[in-house]
């Protein structure tokens, strides 16, 4: 495998405020990786460094082999950019404008493909002005794409999407990810990262402070699992080895299992002797969301 | 693609993207016809003593719109779209290509360029056919068009260097339009000025009185020569590479940053 992105001890101030405080990323060829974190924690800035958009005051950058500070054409013409809500040519067709970024790099893909791959075929001779806002949102993409970059960077491709269109745009990110691009994600969404990243990064307050498969992150496939439910008034004592914290006045409970098959037997098994309806019972293992609200906590709030 | 491909490339998309906006596209061509045939109305018959006894407002107005048509087109044209596509974020999304930012730039003042000389042969013609307006012959004919070449690349510049000091898209026809109507008034354009006085002095410090003069002197059937004044063009020049100096300064090409 080889290293897409090398990021060692990267910083950047302004001014007083330290916006990354030595940030380590290795991102290797053909993952799909997606740096998170609240507002002001440092993710645009790390991005639009690894871009070329921003100058680091300190450690070292390697993207595909470049120093992005230097903003060679060459690195350029390897990387696709597609920023947050960007303006386009209102006044040129869908195929005209992939046409004209097309032109600029050595080695574009075919714009049919383009098209295809955002799912823009019906619209392709409409005028940008008049496309709905998701649409614009995947034309976006679509430029990013005009160069066929072998690493792209996504960043918060579905902010203000309804769910069909988060789909598509999801569906759009799966099939690059099939023919073997790079791709660096920035979201903030949990289930977003959590259905394309294979590996995700967690930003806060300038540091990253986890870093793994959504699926495992921050020791998550360990952690305990919650069973929670509710018990009508008047129900019996629960059982000695499922008694937890107080429970709550309004009957509400929250076991955190290791094991939670026995803990589910003992608890359904005491509820059907006694004839206890057990109410909204639910068994869930912490989100990813959990996690990340877990590791950035209180910093959201912060940056309000 | 070589650089210079791309560059004519630009262009060509950057033209169709002028000509499919009805908006500035009509504004741009309906303000100077229209203010050649509301001055004409209200002044024309006046006497006009420059240009000799029988001159009258009317053979002032052809070149003095010509100085407007290229003011409109370049400066407050450029400055515009400049401040649009920056603010818009089209600029940032360039810069992340390959394609270098000169071809961007070059392609935008050529579209306005372009636009300034259909502008000016379209005023040049409307003279002549309604106002009896000839256009100026031999050496003067060279004169008017360096003149008018010179305007053009002042006023391109004068457009790039004023964008840093628009902050956002809405406030860019408040600075624009503040900035050049006051002159316009001042400087030869719409009012000719035949006394000398207080204002006059003002306005010989900024390019749009210079531009309007060189190319009235080119009309002038007074003037015999070369149909070169020297000192306008020195002068504009000067604005044009000031201007220059600014925009490679302090020429942003994305937003401000919000946080």
């Amino acid at each position: 495998m080889t290293v897409a992105i090398d990021v060692k001890g990267l910083r950047k101030s302004y001014g007083a405020l330290e916006a990354v405080r030595g940030v380590d990323l290795q991102i290797e060829s053909g993952e799909v990786f997606a740096l998170l974190g609240p507002n002001g924690a440092g993710k645009t800035t790390t991005v639009e460094i690894l871009e070329g958009y921003r100058r680091r005051d300190a450690g070292e950058v390697s993207v595909l082999g470049f120093d992005p500070a230097r903003r060679a054409r060459a690195m350029k013409g390897r990387i696709g950019i597609v920023l947050q809500s960007t303006g386009i040519e209102q006044f040129l067709t869908v195929a005209e404008v992939i046409e004209m970024y097309r032109g600029y790099y050595p080695n574009p893909r075919p714009l049919d493909e383009i098209i295809d791959v955002v799912g823009l075929n019906d619209k392709r001779d409409e005028r940008v002005k008049k496309l709905s806002g998701g649409q614009q949102r995947r034309l976006d993409v679509a430029i990013g794409l005009a160069g066929d970059p072998e690493l792209l960077f996504l960043d918060e491709p579905t902010t203000g999407f309804d769910p069909a269109a988060r789909r598509r745009m999801w569906d759009a990110v799966k099939n690059l990810a099939s023919l073997g691009k790079t791709i660096f994600l920035t979201t903030h969404y949990m289930d977003e990262a959590q259905e394309l990243a294979n590996r995700v990064a967690v930003i806060s307050a300038g540091r990253i402070v986890a870093e793994g498969p959504p699926s495992s992150l921050a020791g998550r496939e360990t952690s305990h699992t919650v069973v929670r439910f509710k018990l009508p008034e008047r129900a019996p004592a629960l059982p000695r080895t499922l008694r937890t914290e107080p429970t709550p006045g309004d009957g509400r409970v929250q076991i955190e299992a290791a094991d939670p098959v026995k803990v589910l037997y003992e608890l359904t098994g005491w509820a059907l002797e006694k004839g206890v309806t057990l109410e909204e019972l639910e068994v869930a293992r912490p989100t990813l969301e959990d996690v990340y609200l877990k590791l950035t906590d209180g910093e959201a709030e912060a940056a309000e | 693609m070589s650089d210079v491909a791309l560059a004519i490339r630009q262009v060509k998309y950057e033209n169709r993207s002028f000509w499919r906006n009805p908006a500035s596209a009509f504004f741009t061509f309906v303000f100077p016809i229209m203010f050649m045939v509301i001055f004409n109305l209200i002044f024309g018959s006046s006497k006009y003593s420059s240009f000799g006894p029988n001159g009258t407002v009317s053979d002032f107005y052809t070149p003095a719109l010509m100085a407007f048509s290229i003011i409109t087109a370049c400066y407050t044209n450029i400055a515009m779209g400049v401040v649009f596509a920056r603010e818009e974020g089209i600029l940032k999304r360039l810069r992340g290509t390959p394609l270098p930012s000169w071809v961007w730039l070059f392609a935008r003042i050529t579209v306005s360029v372009m636009v300034a000389a259909l502008l000016v042969v379209i005023i040049g013609a409307f003279g002549r056919a309604f106002y009896h307006v000839h256009l100026p012959a031999g050496h003067k004919l060279l004169g008017l068009a360096v003149a008018l070449a010179v305007g053009a690349a002042t006023f391109s510049a004068i457009g790039l260097a004023v964008t840093s000091f628009v902050p956002n898209v809405d406030a860019a026809p408040a600075v624009v339009n503040a900035t050049i109507f006051p002159l316009l008034f001042i400087s030869d354009v719409f009012i000719p000025i035949q006394h000398q006085g207080a204002l006059t002095t003002i306005a010989s410090i900024f390019p749009v009185k210079h531009l309007s003069h060189a190319i009235i002197v080119a009309y002038n059937p007074l003037i015999r020569g070369s149909g070169f004044h020297w000192q306008d063009l020195a002068i504009m020049g000067a604005w044009g590479v000031a201007a220059l100096i600014l925009t490679l300064r302090r020429f942003r090409w994305e937003p401000r940053a919000q946080s």
